[in-house]
């Protein structure tokens, strides 16, 4: 649902960049989707972030999700790992979905938590899923899952019911009490 | 495997420092009556005043988003009712008006119409907990009985329509799991003029003048309106700080858009209630203002409740047939077939789609990534009460202990969604 | 029913003067038991350990409509020293069990768990890496309470069954008590098996009919 006011912005500030906004899905009669996302080179991503919150055409000022997907298994996957920003403006009422592709081994992705605060627990949630790090975070520890745990649950590879970590725990019994 | 719950935090002194001999470190949680079910806070503390908070969570993680991707788009619905417990038939909305936004396809008017009754049910659920919980957090525990008795009501209401009085599971792609029978819309008429303004009454008489309640609650936990932005915030806890935001307002869906049945309707009217004090006891007002629109709500699409089926049409492929076209017609047994058996089921583009609600707590919304199988590939559930708990730390610093639990409650933290 | 077992108990011939003292032991044993179990019976004191839904369904049982306190059961204290009933109500994952092993531990005797849900019995919905599927793996359990989440009626039957346990059991610790009684909520139609524990077993009747 961004304007296209806001994607002309985008594209003559950075046309070097080349960006296209795609929409999300083409549904089965022809029709597209009227949610548009943008792929950002992970170098130049703050400056593109920096971008979009302060220029007035765009001025989106809320983060309203930051999450990532595994494209391992994919149809049509050239990088494994998305990291994806659905960015709210509140002035223009739109939204834009801005993606950033990275790949093993050591997927870093730079923080923006210097623009938006409330990107601090989202990038810490991925860090402990998917194993993404973020540079220039204020505190980036696992978040969901115990603080050794040493796998990324929600990567492809790890297995739905894990790999024994629950089953590992003394038993109590009457008598122990 | 010994699991360590050493947060690795650096102390800030433990020494005793120059008029500061009281500071101590206190473990508040996971099981502690004042948090509501599982968070741990490491609080540091000087006599009883908080220096640092540090919050801990994931003693509730499930792991619901992996869940997800084995799962089909029906099946999921029961698991991601026990996202978001206190109302969770908003849950069964959310998720489907994803899933029918990544399939593009728009659900019959009546379908609509009991969709928002119950999305509307689900917000007065959850802020009559919360309001009565308000309550008891601070010792009071006449508020949270009036609030329970409320939802009982409610809760035979879904009970009614859907057979599960808590877990509903009633909305499927494209429609419902079964039509209102004969006279629901009747006794949710007669609950929310009858049984509603009477219950809010004796809470407002219990709560809203009373001198304890505000002088525990007026500004404390002030969030300021750049900063609710700037953090994320959404729902009645942004709303209280001033931002102007309800998505039923600004990104209409179900009946709150104009022409919602096709035929010219117009959008239900309601207010969506402001304060600008930021302080839990603004969003105490907040939400109990909410309900009284919830149920201005509800009466405007009873009053305009529409005939006709809850499915879409079942050459969709999307939705079960009725059993007399099973039974009497080929066409619908095929399309029977279509859904049910193993190799069959959902054919989704291959795409992604975001939807998102306005439920009880906030922006509560769905990033569905689908290939094309049954199943999705990857869905995310935008949750409410983990964006809105990152700004908790900053909020108690300077209090003291027992307004932890004020606090906690005005965000309306629950725990299953907050760790999925 | 106490009191009509010590009447057959006596009817052994044991001889003149052992008598006498059997009679007696045996009636203040009944008396005793009868009289503290019917007291601990109706007042205990639950324990809620509420992580999800079925917490709410544990609320909504304290309150007005399903209301626990006609059980004597309303004095939910959240330290485990003071409470006799832990109700594990909601799933457990894997950071949550030293946790909920941690409060049994601390409880005192005599104490009973109630698993409530299919979350804490079995693991329910949620065949994840992070649910512990069945707390019954890892610490003893007295009564499951089936349901997703529970009505609160099933609820109070689980804690009916509690309260029947409480009342065979007599004032053995735990230790007595072998490896406890595995009474579920619904039992098989007829008699069930009963562990060694029970009171009865030594007597030969080892099974009770739980819907007496």
């Amino acid at each position: 649902m961004a304007t296209t006011d806001a994607i002309a912005a985008l594209q003559e500030r950075f046309p070097e960049l080349h960006f296209e906004a795609r929409p999300l899905v083409v549904y089965a009669d022809g029709r597209a989707s009227d949610q548009l996302w943008v792929r950002v080179p992970v170098e130049r991503l703050l400056e593109v972030m920096g971008f979009l919150y302060d220029d007035p055409r765009t001025r989106f000022e809320q983060l309203s999700d930051l999450t990532a997907v595994d494209y391992l298994n994919y149809p049509g996957a050239t990088d494994r790992f998305a990291v994806i920003y659905a960015l709210l403006s509140l002035t223009h009422n739109h939204r834009l979905w801005v993606k950033v592709f990275v790949n093993d081994p050591d997927p870093t992705v730079p923080s923006v938590t210097s623009i938006w605060r409330g990107a601090e627990w989202p990038e810490r949630e991925v860090y402990d899923m998917f194993g993404i790090r973020f540079t220039d975070h204020p505190d980036l520890r696992r978040i969901l899952m115990p603080q050794n745990f040493t796998d990324h649950p929600l990567r492809k590879d790890y297995p739905l019911t894990g790999k024994g970590e629950r089953e590992a725990f003394e038993v109590v019994t009457r008598e122990s009490a | 495997m010994p699991i360590s719950y050493d947060l690795g935090l650096k102390p800030t002194t433990l020494e005793p420092v120059e008029g500061e001999e009281d500071r101590w470190i206190l473990n508040f949680g996971p099981q502690h009556p004042a948090t509501h079910t599982t968070l741990r806070l490491v609080l540091e503390l000087e006599g009883e005043r908080i220096v640092r908070c540090t919050p801990d969570i994931g003693f509730l993680h499930s792991g619901f988003e992996k869940l997800g991707e084995h799962l089909d788009y029906n099946q999921y619905v029961v698991v991601v009712e026990r996202m978001n417990y206190v109302c969770p038939v908003s849950n069964d909305i959310a998720w489907h008006m994803a899933c029918e936004k990544l399939f593009g396809i728009d659900v019959t008017p009546r379908c609509k119409a009991l969709r928002t009754i119950l999305a509307e049910l689900g917000r007065m659920q959850d802020h009559l907990l919360n309001i009565g919980v308000s309550g008891l957090d601070l010792g009071g525990f006449t508020a949270f009985l009036y609030g329970f008795n409320e939802r009982e009501i409610i809760y035979d209401l879904i009970e009614a329509l859907s057979g599960g009085r808590f877990h509903p599971s009633y909305t499927r792609v494209g429609g419902l799991a079964q039509d209102a029978p004969p006279g629901w819309t009747d006794r949710v008429l007669d609950f929310v003029r009858n049984r509603i303004p009477p219950a809010l009454r004796d809470i407002e008489s219990l709560l809203l003048r009373n001198r304890i309640f505000i002088e525990r609650t007026r500004g404390l936990g002030v969030i300021s309106h750049d900063d609710a932005i700037n953090w994320s915030l959404t729902g009645p806890v942004a709303r209280a700080s001033g931002v102007r935001r309800d998505l039923r307002k600004d990104e209409p869906y179900l009946c709150y858009a104009d022409n919602w049945d096709g035929r010219g309707a117009p959008a239900v009217q309601f207010k969506v209630p402001i304060a600008t004090g930021g302080d839990v006891y603004s969003r105490f007002l907040v939400r109990l203002e909410e309900i009284r629109q919830s149920c201005s709500i509800i009466e405007q699409v009873i009053a305009m409740m529409p005939e006709g089926p809850v499915n879409v049409e079942a050459e969709r492929r999307l939705t079960l047939p009725n059993k007399e076209e099973i039974y009497f017609s080929i066409e619908g047994l095929i399309h029977h077939f279509e859904k049910i058996m193993n190799n069959r089921g959902f054919r989704p583009p291959l795409g992604e789609a975001y939807a998102a609600n306005e439920t009880a707590n906030g922006e509560l919304g769905y990033y569905l990534v689908s290939d094309g199988g049954k199943a999705p590939y990857r869905a995310r559930c935008r949750p409410p009460s983990f964006i809105n708990y990152q700004v908790f730390p900053k909020l108690v610093v300077g209090h003291q202990i027992s307004d932890i639990p004020a606090v906690l409650n005005s965000l309306n933290i629950i725990a299953a969604e907050l760790d999925r | 029913m106490e009191l009509k077992r010590t009447v057959e108990l006596t009817n052994v011939h044991t001889g003149g003067a052992d008598f006498a003292v059997t009679r007696f032991d045996h009636l203040m044993d009944a008396l005793k038991r009868h009289g503290i179990n019917w007291a601990r019976r109706h007042s205990l004191w639950p324990m809620p350990f509420a992580t999800a839904c079925c917490g709410i369904e544990l609320m909504a049982t304290g309150a007005s409509r399903y209301d626990i306190a006609r059980f004597g059961a309303e004095a939910m204290r959240f330290s485990p020293r003071q409470c006799d009933l832990l109700i594990v109500a909601g799933r457990v994952v894997m950071k949550m069990m030293p946790v909920l092993q941690k409060i049994y531990l601390q409880m005192t005797e005599p104490k009973w768990v109630i698993s409530m849900g299919a979350c804490a019995s079995s693991g329910g919905v949620f065949d994840t890496y992070a649910v512990i599927q069945g707390i019954d793996q890892f610490m003893p359990v007295d009564v499951y309470v089936p349901g997703c989440p529970p009505r609160p009626e099933t609820l109070l039957e689980g804690l009916m069954r509690i309260q029947q346990i409480v009342a065979e059991d007599g004032v053995k610790t735990s230790r007595e008590r072998g490896r406890g009684l595995r009474i579920v909520v619904s039992p098989p139609a007829g008699r069930v098996e009963l562990g060694p524990g029970f009171v009865g077993a030594e007597r030969g009747t080892a099974s009770s009919d739980i819907h007496r």
